[in-house]
């Protein structure tokens, strides 16, 4: 299925959020959102995604 | 001082992690300034968030989340939880912009975002302007800390209102308040401190002088003398001279 992860339109193999993560080469420290809403990291496994969605990965980064 | 959040800090600077021109550079900062908060972000993992996270974790500060650059309560609540999740803090520091050229906070949705966040038990530290409104609705909205803006974001104008700035530390004496943004020089820092403020959070001051880890030593030394002189009780300044030295007793020789 196609989203749009970070922005980019990607094709994934992966049917839920925590398989896209591994997918894509996600490890680490980050957070999930999935159409503009959070998805805790505990329910990444149930977190089935569809065609569309939109996929939001972040990091700790610098800030002020 | 002052907790926040039932935190002692060991000084009254919280300092910014952002614009620095390397990370050894930041490191040194942080190390030279003492400084027991940063302040950090979330952005879209490119891959080099990992490392990053492992060097603020290594400096064995307190991490302070923001909010920066969301416009709108949803976007603001979202990243909170994100960030409350990555960074393993209740603390969350919220920004709600709400002019772009002098990222003004609106403190509208401010408010609003506080108290959704708040009674989802975070602990959060409003960049918020120097009203004394919406200082109390923060406040009645659960915030138990303000961090008035000096002046805009990165601009390096020092404290723009003193006057409204004196007034709020005067109406909220209980409350930990934090200059947030505006601060340039170490005599801004001091100043801040001298008016009775709790801490002062700056950045660009310091990522953006040409040597930042002794900026940021100069802004730690400024906050705590400002500190120490207000704790002191200074004198009043006044239009006429008044002799220090004893007048009786002097010689006459003229």
């Amino acid at each position: 299925m196609k989203i749009v992860l970070n922005g980019e339109t990607r094709e994934i193999k992966a049917l839920t959020l925590a398989e896209m993560l591994v997918e894509c080469g996600f490890s680490g420290r980050v957070a999930t959102a999935v159409n503009e809403e959070f998805v805790p990291s505990s329910l990444r496994i149930a977190h089935e995604l569809v065609d569309g969605d939109r996929v939001e990965v972040v990091a700790p980064m610098q800030g002020g | 001082m002052k907790t926040f959040y039932g935190t002692d800090l060991p000084n009254p600077l919280m300092l910014g992690t952002a614009q620095y021109p390397s990370p050894a550079i930041l490191e040194q900062a942080f190390r030279e300034s003492e400084a027991g908060v940063a302040t950090v972000s979330l952005r879209r993992e490119s891959g080099a968030g990992q490392t990053f996270w492992q060097m603020i974790r290594d400096l064995g500060v307190l991490v302070l989340p923001n909010t920066a650059g969301c416009h709108t309560v949803k976007e603001a609540v979202t990243t909170a939880h994100m960030a409350r999740e990555v960074f393993d803090t209740k603390w969350i520091k919220l920004e709600l912009i709400g002019h772009t050229d002098s990222l003004q906070p609106d403190v509208f949705q401010l408010v609003e975002a506080a108290r959704i966040l708040t009674e989802d038990g975070f602990q959060v530290f409003p960049y918020t302007t120097d009203d004394l409104i919406v200082g109390e609705r923060l406040l009645a909205a659960g915030c138990e800390v303000l961090m008035p803006w000096g002046a805009p974001i990165g601009s390096g104008r020092g404290l723009n209102n003193e006057y409204a700035l004196r007034a709020m530390r005067a109406e909220f004496p209980g409350v930990p308040l934090v200059i947030d943004a505006g601060i340039g020089l170490p005599s801004h820092a001091a100043r801040a401190m001298e008016l009775g403020y709790d801490a002062v959070l700056l950045n660009t001051a310091v990522a953006r002088a040409g040597d930042p880890p002794a900026m940021a030593r100069a802004m730690m030394q400024a906050t705590l003398a400002g500190q120490l002189a207000h704790q002191a009780d200074p004198i009043e300044a006044r239009d006429m001279a008044e002799a220090s030295t004893p007048v009786i007793g002097k010689a006459f020789l003229s």
